[in-house]
């Protein structure tokens, strides 16, 4: 055993891990088929910004257009079931909607049922479950969570399906983990193929890798909200995720953009009744002029946004309600570009 | 209710933790200015800041180590600055290969783990060694430092359990017990260990590819003379973090979500029985709540004074939006309060403008300090 380990040059590796990862091909300026047209789309963006909202009104517009689709949350936190005031869904596949279901990606779950593919032995099956140095050697080795989970995601977008009588998707949409961890997240793969040198976990890896770089096939969205931070770290993401991973990042969309609903002229004249009045009237000129205020830097924000990314950036807006809910997604799936 | 400069009193280590996006840098930065304004030498370790506020603390150059704030800076806010403000940005991997090179018994055995790919990647990419090495840096500079109070800006994890377990979770996988002895190559371990055990390895090195086993076998061995001293270590950081002299801050937003975790973590902090101080919440909208009983006739009150319905209509629609946001916030809140069983619940408004400057700064912290009486000013829009 040590022999095999011991050809692998260590040295060669040294510094970071970007030396051991084979440069993405990156197909830029080619024409990419749009976003729902896509057999996976990735949510992403830093957190609190509406990525699961997102990815729920992703999923009402591509089933509206007949496309059966797959919600996919990767955190068990199990956003997307709340969003539809469902009860937890777990490791199933389960119908919210017509043509849209959703599924929590358990890395455990993924595991297992990985392992049920690779082993056709039923005893080996049995044996390796019940051993527990196979779930500590699992729990062990940096990186293979998320790339079962990936590979799980895979999975459901294929149009033969691995698992047994797994329903056929037009449409898989991922809530990746937030910024940071996300792209460490979408680089697990190609990682992990530089890793495992040999074994089905190698070509599995690359296959994944493939799949995920795949401009025709696979797309991501940017989710940020219209404040200085969030459009900073949008900026630097979608770079990261076109030069580091190698994505196709397709769309931008700004959250919870504020309407414009007073004119310079009139807030002028709202300042002075704030100043003038009391009670009522002067709280709901101080609202008035918050509002103003925001709308006008929102949208100095919005233009930053479009200078520094190259991908098409859609605005979404803030939705004045006190929870958001499945209609407040279907409004949003609306307004999608 | 107490406030937040009454729960830090006699602190010297404030840990702030919420989940992604609630305002946990900014929070922290506040916390760390106001209390070296009021005359401590503080630290606030961050994780990630905007680009502008690291400008405006005058760090540009943020490294891994933690360097002293212009006092002149916060002055022109016109603050007297009566203490040291100092500021670092964690770089996890940096702070990870310096642990290394503490740990380790020569510099060979340092090399081995420096230049190990498994290392490689849980010093940068497994999730948890960020959350870990956070941990290791506060206890660095506690130790080390010579500040009065330190103050962490946690990582965003998604789950807040995962910050609590992370070095628990790290050493074991250092330690390694069980898998070092499977690994061994040749010696007793490999004859006492039963067959099933080595067809159970011999499955998984066929699925995850041999190398990967051996590159484990050789970290495993690389770390073995660490292993003792990394032991030693995390319980000291454990027993920091539990010290009555820390304190943990619950860091959150007014929407349902938020606040669910924030309940959520609250939970965790009690099981682990670490030191929990008190809740921060960020971006609450102030109801108006005296003002309600007028609100009916608002419009025609409005149209009257500016002289235009038009713009009275949209005037009272929008105060009508805010109000119903702040009704929400309000409940949520006094759900969180009543989940949390704590006194020590601050609510920073949703302010007009981004907050990502030392006057933004300055702003929060007149609410995060405000006495009781303050508050009650403030909530009230008189303030």
């Amino acid at each position: 055993m040590a022999s095999c380990g011991l050809e692998i040059p260590l040295r060669g590796y040294s510094y970071g891990t970007s030396l051991f990862l084979p440069p993405p091909e990156i197909a830029r300026n080619q024409p990419i088929p749009d976003l729902l047209d896509k057999r996976l789309v990735i949510v992403t963006g830093k957190g609190g910004v509406g990525k699961t909202t997102v990815a729920v009104a992703l999923g009402l517009r591509a089933a509206s257009e007949g496309k059966r689709t797959i919600v996919c949350e990767v955190s068990s936190q199990e956003n997307a079931s709340r969003i539809f005031d469902h009860a937890s869904v777990g490791f199933h596949e389960v119908e919210m909607e017509e043509n849209l279901w959703s599924i929590s990606i358990d890395p455990d779950e993924s595991m297992r049922e990985y392992v049920l593919l690779q082993l056709k032995v039923r005893a080996m099956r049995d044996m390796l479950f019940r051993s527990r140095i196979f779930n500590y050697l699992a729990a062990a080795t940096p990186g293979l969570k998320e790339l079962v989970t990936i590979g799980k995601i895979w999975e459901l977008a294929q149009l033969d399906r691995k698992v047994k009588s797994g329903r056929k998707y037009d449409l898989v949409i991922v809530d990746a983990p937030a910024t940071g961890h996300g792209v460490g997240f979408l680089q697990t793969p190609r990682t992990f193929a530089a890793i495992a040198r040999v074994g089905p976990i190698h070509s599995q890896a690359e296959t994944l890798d493939r799949f995920i770089t795949d401009h025709e096939n696979t797309g991501t969205a940017i989710v940020a909200l219209p404040e200085e931070m969030p459009v900073n770290e949008s900026m630097a993401l979608e770079k990261d995720l076109r030069d580091e991973v190698g994505v196709a990042v397709d769309r931008v969309y700004l959250n919870g953009l504020y309407p414009e609903r007073f004119k310079k002229g009139e807030a002028e004249a709202l300042a002075q009744l704030a100043e003038t009045e009391n009670g009522a009237s002067r709280a709901a000129a101080r609202a008035a002029l918050s509002e103003f205020g925001r709308a006008k830097s929102q949208r100095q924000q919005l233009s930053r946004l479009k200078k520094g990314v190259e991908a098409p950036v859609k605005t979404l807006p803030f939705l004045f309600e006190p929870e958001l809910d499945v209609a407040s997604a279907r409004k949003l799936a609306g307004k999608l570009g | 209710m107490a406030s937040l400069g009454e729960v830090l009193d006699g602190k010297s280590i404030c840990i702030c933790a919420g989940s992604g996006g609630v305002g946990k840098t900014t929070t922290s930065a506040a916390i760390a200015t106001g209390m070296a304004a009021q005359g401590l030498k503080v630290c606030v370790l961050t994780i990630d800041p905007a680009k502008r506020l690291a400008d405006s603390l005058g760090l540009d150059e943020l490294g891994n180590e933690a360097r002293r704030v212009d006092p002149a800076l916060i002055e022109e806010q016109g603050v007297e600055m009566k203490g040291e403000l100092w500021a670092m940005m964690l770089d996890a991997k940096a702070t990870f290969d310096e642990l290394i090179a503490r740990q380790a018994p020569d510099e060979e055995s340092r090399d081995r783990v420096l230049n190990n790919r498994i290392y490689q990647q849980i010093s940068s990419a497994l999730a948890g060694s960020q959350e870990y090495m956070a941990m290791e840096k506060l206890f660095e500079l506690h130790t080390e430092g010579g500040f009065d109070l330190l103050v962490l800006d946690t990582p965003p994890t998604r789950n807040a359990l995962d910050f609590l377990e992370a070095p628990k979770r790290l050493t074991q996988f250092i330690e390694g017990k069980s898998m070092r002895m499977f690994m061994k190559p040749t010696g007793l371990a490999a004859k006492v260990t039963g067959r099933g055990v080595s067809v159970a390895l011999g499955i998984f090195k066929k699925i995850v590819g041999f190398d990967l086993i051996a590159d484990l076998a050789e970290f495993f061995n690389a770390f073995s003379g660490m292993v003792d001293g990394f032991q030693a270590r995390a319980k000291r950081v454990n027993k920091l973090l539990a010290d009555p002299e820390t304190l943990f801050l619950v860091v959150c937003g007014p929407q349902g979500e938020p606040i669910d975790e924030a309940v959520y973590f609250h939970r965790k902090l009690v099981e682990a029985k670490l030191p929990f101080g008190g809740v921060i919440v960020n971006k609450v909208h102030y109801p108006a709540d005296e003002l309600q009983a007028e609100v009916d006739d608002l419009p025609a009150a409005l149209t009257e004074k500016l002289g235009d319905a038009n713009l009275a209509k949209r005037v009272a629609d929008n105060f009508a939006d805010y109000q119903a946001l702040a009704e929400r916030d309000a409940r949520n809140i006094d759900h969180l309060a009543g989940e949390l069983r704590t006194s020590c619940v601050i609510r920073v408004p949703y302010l007009d403008e981004d907050v990502h400057d030392l006057r933004g700064l300055m702003e929060i912290d007149r609410y995060l300090f405000a006495t009781a009486e303050e508050r009650v000013e403030m909530a009230a829009g008189r303030a």
